[in-house]
């Protein structure tokens, strides 16, 4: 049977080799893996995209449809994250209700995309106050081999910028969808970036077996002015003030590389 | 909702609450006010009222979740149907369950585990009355509560936000200015190992104006856990002098 234990002489090897500023997979400790990204893979869905960050895998699909706004934001659509841990991802992945690891995921998704302004929802209102366009993303993820985080963010906003929009028109209050469809708008573009800790190193994109050996763990999301929109600690350990802004800054590094490389 | 306020800092640089922007809310800890707990505490933070209790070390349940060689921490934070403007369901959000795990992971790195294998302790966090921060102040007072049960910590854990409010760099946002304002960075921290345990953002900030922020919320915590030991103080040197009566 496949674990994902990793054994105690595997975790010291990763932390010795991290002092020498080396990694199990030979990348530097600022390196990211391989990033490959397919958009458009599910014909049925308005908008989707494949993301594959060395061997994690992940899928996003959204889909656009009509609905009600939030009372308190009657001139803007909703956008709506979800994210599934599905089973056959990994070992521990188990089939039932979210649980708080997906939860987080998917708030994590959504704060990046939300905060940035990455979706212009003052032009999915249909009607003020009455009738909007939701915009569901979904992230499912198919390969679990570490930073879920980067991989389902980079997969929500290439499904986004893939996304269309019905066209429509509005006779007698009743919304007809018609043929044809526009491009989402879009403001931003968000990118984001996690490190983790190990033995007071920062790494960026941290492997399955890494994922076990760090401390803790940070995340941020920067907009296309390469402002910081969103930020998340995780796991139980801690950072010096210095190595939030050391983190702050290789993130922020990061985060242009990814997107000079990037079409949009 | 209420009607937007036109200005949130007016022009002597006040905030709409009177305060300054580097000033903090009032803020009240009490510790030891639940009777049935291994130990609690309560806070007022500006208008947030927030009971912590803690119930542990005591056997796990479900058995199968506890660890040979350390204890589980397990965190339950909920906001009471009446504590905001429009009643919250009493299910849990996906909000709450993502502050339940971050409040959790902010508090375990203060308590040397391993040294109650098998057991779990249990913090159960109410909110009672939330007017912005509530997470930082459930730190606050959940740190309180843990150490009040008695549980070895190498640190108490303090929390406070800064944020931006109307381009200018603000500490502790309470609930309008979190609603209005344009970006929230709630940080929790161990003063005594430099050790920030939790950071959130959301909103925009430039790298500049984050580095400040941190600076300042981690400021507003040390203001704060003076407040802390002072409450941690309060309750066991009367005891310590009763203790000295009766003998």
């Amino acid at each position: 049977m496949k674990s994902s234990l990793v054994t105690r002489v595997r975790l010291k090897q990763i932390e010795q080799l991290i002092e020498k500023d080396k990694r199990l997979d030979g990348r530097g400790l600022s390196d990211y893996r391989e990033i490959k990204i397919e958009q458009g893979v599910i014909e049925k869905a308005e908008g989707s995209a494949r993301v594959l960050l060395g061997k994690t895998e992940v899928l996003v699909g959204t889909k656009v449809e009509t609905g009600k706004p939030f009372p308190d934001t009657p001139n803007d659509g909703v956008l709506t994250v979800n994210a599934e841990l599905v089973p056959l991802a990994s070992p521990d992945f188990e089939p039932g209700p979210p649980n708080e690891n997906s939860i987080e995921l998917a708030r994590i998704v959504d704060r990046g995309i939300r905060e940035s302004k990455a979706i212009d929802t003052k032009k999915l209102v249909i009607e003020a106050g009455k009738k909007v366009f939701v915009v569901f993303v979904d992230v499912y993820v198919l390969n679990y081999d570490g930073n879920l985080i980067d991989a389902s963010a980079l997969a929500a906003v290439a499904a986004l910028t893939n996304t269309k929009m019905p066209k429509y028109e509005v006779k007698d209050g009743e919304v007809i969808i018609k043929q044809g469809y526009t491009p989402l708008p879009m403001k931003s573009h968000p990118i984001t970036v996690t490190l983790g800790k190990i033995k007071n190193k920062l790494i960026v994109d941290p492997s399955l077996e890494e994922e076990r050996v760090i401390s803790a763990r940070l995340t941020m999301a920067f907009n296309d002015e390469g402002n910081i929109c969103a930020i998340q600690k995780g796991c139980p350990g801690y950072f010096t003030q210095e190595q939030i802004l050391e983190g702050m800054k290789l993130a922020q590094k990061k985060a242009a590389e990814r997107r000079k490389k990037m079409k949009w | 909702m209420n009607e937007k306020p036109e200005k949130l800092i007016d022009k002597k640089g006040l905030r709409l609450d009177g305060r300054k922007t580097n000033e903090l809310r009032p803020v009240k800890i009490e510790v030891g006010i639940l009777p049935n707990a291994d130990g609690s505490a309560y806070i007022e933070h500006g208008k947030n009222k927030i009971l912590a209790g803690v119930f542990g070390p005591r056997e796990m349940h479900p058995k199968h979740l506890s660890r040979p060689d350390r204890m589980v921490l397990r965190c339950r934070y909920r906001m009471a149907p009446f504590s905001v403007g429009e009643r919250k369901s009493p299910a849990p959000s996906r909000r709450e369950i993502e502050l339940s795990k971050v409040i959790r992971e902010s508090l375990e790195p203060s308590l040397f585990v391993e040294y109650y294998p098998r057991t779990g302790v249990d913090v159960f966090i109410e909110v009672l009355q939330a007017d912005g921060g509530t997470r930082c102040a459930s730190i606050t007072a959940a740190s309180l509560a843990l150490a009040d049960a008695g549980i070895p910590m190498r640190d108490l854990v303090v929390a406070c936000a800064a944020g931006k409010v109307e381009d200018k760099v603000v500490l502790d946002l309470f609930d309008i200015e979190d609603k209005v304002g344009s970006a929230d960075v709630p940080v929790a921290f161990m003063p005594n190992l430099n050790a920030v345990t939790l950071l959130q953002m959301d909103g925009i900030l430039t790298p500049e104006e984050f580095e400040k922020a941190v600076a300042m919320a981690i400021d507003g915590c040390r203001k704060i856990y003076d407040l802390q030991k002072e409450a941690l103080k309060k309750k066991y040197v009367i005891l310590e002098q009763e203790e000295e009566v009766e003998k």
